[in-house]
């Protein structure tokens, strides 16, 4: 029965975080967006007390259910692993906890939270973990899926469906999510919850904790026939049976043991009125394992883009000169220019602030409708939020990204605050702009800009005729990419935003 | 999705499934004998031309809209075993009027044109071409031109031949610059005369005052192509005449008139509900197309009444409607001016899908954006403010229909205004100044989600 609830309430739990990285319509988030507000991690970055506390308290009571039921890298391992069970029931066997590498992980991630070495911190959570690993992996599938009903929905003139684009927002990213869901997905297949106990540092602080949680999973040794079934089937790998001896630090409180002891010999009960369990001492642990086994996850496989080189081939056209009619021009793609300081979105208040709370799970990234948010490829804040207007700008009725960050890394903010937070400025690139490059007039920004921060003023300042070139007030200019998203200039936009270290407000 | 694409994905199909249902069908049953029916190949009706005496069906095929594909290379290029098959379908069914330019679909339609006629008899079709010197009129260019278009349609004569599209531009200027100036009308006036052109005219857009000048000016027009339809009769958009004037003078002088846009781009077929309504009630066998086609040919003068046909089906409907021409009776015009009138009410874009804007420098997709435009006036999914009724249904149907239609890139919000589209646009629509427009509206209702 409690192993049920479990499963039920893990389940809730893992979908609905789940579609908090997949769902791009809002609709979820609008219901359900506190699920990833309550992950451990991120709570704690964000100073949220309550939720602290509260899961404190949660695991002083019941044990580590957050591990079995909020964390949803848990349940996804929890999956793996049930699928593994499938080829071999009794797969699991006990073993001495890893004490230092547990703390050793404890204490790099520490350190590198002190340091703000904020691409080690978002390898190593949870929480970031299954973030990368969703919106890199199952959005694209959901996306996929929502756009072959997209497609069906245009064929009968409905729009119930629309397409998304579907799209790498950065490869480095991608390729460490891939290595992120291989390395966990065999730990797995083959040890169960052996991430959660030797590297996860939620999952050892938790395990301090749940050491004198008040309800846990004691064994009953006038039943207990000393048959191993519990310990072959934990897959936390906890239970020394022939010890009768439970390590509490490492259980997840996944009631597996439970249903699966045939003399009814473990219960979930109050510690005290087991007094005949003893709990594994520190001292008996000796390092008997494989530590080969045991794999750290290793640095970034960057993938460097290979350019396409475009062989011009000029194709011998007839000899007329004409203008045909119909056809497209080719659009070059852009490219990023080389901004000084990175752009944040408005909430973040400054680089520094987003580096220091963000744990790069992705959330953000997932719901930017726009696609202005992608994860940075800068080694000290690898997969932390970055944003680039190839695709779209900051549009001013968005304010997603600050709705959904569980961290803190981007404040919650109002689309009237939005159009005021001043992110960076632009800067108008002379020799780029068609005014110049192609003696034709434009003034796209200026038409765009939603501060009214540009003007046209005619380039020849004797000649009031003359082509108008725009010039930017830059008190007034928020950033938010519009001019540089919709400059005709291409590859680089002949106007771009330079990002402001520290967030004002206009 | 509109029309055309629709049509595309599902009208194959549907054909063959209504074939299929018609094949299945007890002969005797009512309802059996099918309200189409097979087309006719035999009844189609046929204009003589005053002077040389060509009889000339009353279709005649357009050959801008030719269907497209996409290559290997990711270009796009004609479907030329579409193209094949529709030209034999038009000529078995009567069709012997085939009209092209050396820039229609991307510089790509005479030659597809060519190899789809020089599968039939030279003497089972007319041939008609354009001189589109738009861009460079030096003479060299021209001549260059003209000589290409024998070698694309494979061809030793052309039994129709027009300086394309006059009245454009900065008017008789222009006209002056492309075809008198460099001694090109002198060369296919002589050119005539050789017989390697059969038939001398122009088609005429915008400046009225080159349409009065070049048709008195001394030179012998054996036909002109004027823009002709039940919308132009009498209310003509932006710089066109109304086409009851350019007719009337057409017919003063003997001139056989050769019809173009008599359905607009489609603009005519693809019609507010309500109108459909109207114009199905009166004939409802008919299609809201075949008023149109009806009325483009009716007056006598007119030789032959254009249509792009891209789809068997549209082929299809038009032979239909003219084997034979049943003309529009003068109560029948009133109806079509009433409803002219009623579609005026409509703030659509008279944009006809023509694409000579196009390919726009800056990446645009014009026609797409405008045709966007002009489906959701239609529906009424243009909402003229968040307070309306259904401004939520009409905002979702505008934007998502927006991105289905249009490419982000190629969207109006990229417009730059630099207006070197306008002068190539024969309906004088000001296009930046549209897209301008458009891209306000769009903003509006992005931010009033």
């Amino acid at each position: 029965m409690l192993r049920k609830i479990r499963i039920f309430a893990a389940t809730f739990c893992f979908v609905l975080i789940t579609l908090l990285f997949l769902d791009f319509t809002g609709t979820i988030h609008a219901w359900f967006g506190w699920l990833a507000k309550i992950q451990f991690w991120p709570a704690l970055l964000a100073l949220n007390v309550g939720v602290v506390v509260g899961l404190v308290i949660l695991t002083l009571l019941l044990g580590r259910v957050y591990c079995s039921v909020i964390c949803p890298l848990g349940v996804l391992q929890d999956i793996i692993s049930w699928f593994a069970s499938k080829r071999k029931k009794y797969r699991f066997s006990y073993s001495p906890a890893l004490k230092w590498v547990r703390y050793a992980a404890l204490v790099v991630f520490i350190v590198a939270c002190i340091a703000g070495i904020g691409s080690l911190v978002a390898l190593i959570s949870p929480y970031s973990a299954y973030g990368r690993i969703a919106s890199n992996l199952f959005a694209p599938i959901y996306q996929e899926g929502n756009n072959l009903l997209a497609y069906f929905a245009e064929r009968m003139d409905s729009y119930a469906f629309y397409s998304v684009d579907v799209w790498v927002r950065s490869l480095a990213t991608m390729g460490i999510a891939i290595l992120s869901f291989v390395i966990l997905a065999i730990l797995a297949w083959r040890n169960g919850r052996t991430y959660c106990n030797t590297i996860c540092p939620v999952g050892t602080v938790l395990g301090f904790l749940s050491k004198y949680a008040l309800l846990k999973p004691c064994i009953d040794t006038d039943k207990c026939n000393g048959c191993g079934l519990c310990a072959r089937k934990c897959k936390a790998s906890c239970i020394d049976s022939k010890n009768h001896a439970i390590d509490y630090s490492r259980c997840v409180t996944c009631m597996d043991c439970l249903d699966n002891c045939r003399q009814g010999a473990i219960s979930y009960t109050r510690a005290h009125k087991a007094d005949k369990a003893t709990s594994v001492k520190e001292s008996s642990t000796k390092d008997t394992t494989d530590v080969s086994r045991r794999r750290a996850l290793s640095a970034t496989a960057l993938v460097a883009m290979s350019s396409v080189l475009h062989a011009q081939q000029k194709k011998l056209e007839d000899y007329v000169e004409m203008k045909k009619d119909g056809g497209f021009a080719p659009i070059k793609e852009r490219k990023e220019p080389n901004r000084l300081a990175p752009l944040v979105p408005p909430g973040a208040l400054s680089i520094g602030n987003l580096a220091q709370h963000c744990t790069g799970c992705q959330l953000c990234v997932s719901v930017c409708e726009n696609h202005v948010l992608r994860p940075s490829t800068d080694l000290m804040k690898l997969m932390q939020p970055e944003m680039a207007f190839d695709r779209g700008y900051c549009r001013p009725e968005c304010v997603k990204c600050s709705e959904v960050c569980p961290t803190g890394a981007i404040k919650p903010i109002t689309k009237e605050d939005q159009s005021a937070i001043q992110i960076g400025h632009a800067v108008w690139v002379k020799d780029l702009c068609i005014v110049n490059t192609d003696g034709m007039s434009c003034g796209n920004c200026e038409r765009h800009c939603p501060t009214k921060s540009i003007q046209m003023v005619a380039k020849d300042p004797a000649d009031p005729k003359s082509l108008k070139i725009p010039v930017i007030n830059t008190e007034t200019c928020i950033g938010c990419g519009a001019c540089e998203y919709l400059c005709p200039s291409r590859p680089y936009s002949a106007i771009y935003v330079e990002g402001h270290e520290m967030h004002r407000s206009i | 999705m509109n029309r055309r694409k629709f049509l595309k994905v599902f009208g194959g199909g549907a054909v063959a499934s209504s074939a299929a249902l018609y094949g299945c069908a007890p002969k005797n049953e009512p309802g059996a004998a099918v309200a189409l029916g097979e087309v006719p190949t035999d009844k189609m009706t046929y204009r003589q031309h005053p002077t040389n005496g060509d009889k000339v069906s009353i279709l005649g095929y357009g050959c801008m809209r030719w269907p497209l594909k996409q290559g290997s290379d990711g270009k796009d290029q004609i479907d030329q075993e579409a193209v094949n098959r529709l030209v034999d379908y038009a000529i078995e069914h009567g069709v012997n009027y085939f009209d092209t330019s050396p820039v229609y679909v991307q510089g790509m339609s005479e030659k597809a044109t060519g190899i789809a006629l020089a599968r039939h008899p030279r003497n089972s079709y007319y041939l008609a071409t354009k001189l589109s010197n738009f861009q460079n009129y030096t003479r060299e260019n021209s001549l260059a031109m003209y000589r290409q278009s024998f070698r694309d349609l494979q061809t030793d004569y052309l039994d129709y031949y027009l300086l394309h599209s006059i009245g454009g531009g900065n008017g008789i200027e222009l006209f002056n610059d492309r075809y008198i100036n460099n001694g090109m009308l002198d060369f296919l006036v002589k050119e005539r005369e050789a017989g390697r052109i059969r038939n001398l005219g122009w088609s005429f857009h915008g400046d009225v005052k080159v349409f009065d000048y070049v048709l008195d000016m001394g030179v012998k027009w054996d036909f002109v192509q004027i823009q002709l339809n039940y919308l132009d009769w009498k209310h003509a958009s932006g710089r066109n005449v109304n086409a009851d004037y350019l007719y009337g003078e057409l017919e003063k002088r003997g001139i056989p008139a050769v019809i173009m846009e008599p359905l607009l781009g489609g603009r005519l077929s693809n019609v507010p509900d309500h109108i459909v309504a109207r114009l199905k009630q009166q004939r409802p066998e008919n299609s809201v197309a075949s008023w149109a086609f009806r009325f483009a040919g009716s007056p006598d003068g007119v030789l032959t009444v254009l249509s792009g046909m891209t789809y068997m089906e549209h082929l299809q409907d038009n032979i239909r409607t003219y084997s034979p021409l049943i003309p529009v009776t003068d109560e029948e015009k009133d109806f079509l001016e009433e409803t002219a009138q009623l579609m005026m009410k409509y703030p659509t874009i008279p944009c006809n899908d023509c694409k000579y804007c196009m390919p726009c420098p800056y990446a645009l997709d014009i026609p797409g954006i405008l045709l966007h435009y002009n489906k959701c006036v239609n529906e009424g999914n243009v909402p003229k403010s968040a307070q309306d009724e259904n401004y939520a249904k009409a905002r979702r149907a505008f934007l998502v229909g927006y991105d289905r239609s249009v490419p982000k890139l190629r969207q109006a919000n990229h417009c730059t205004g630099c207006e070197q589209c306008n002068p190539h646009c024969p309906q004088g629509i000001d296009i930046p100044k549209e897209m301008q427009r458009i891209d306000k509206f769009v903003e509006e209702l992005k931010v009033n989600g």
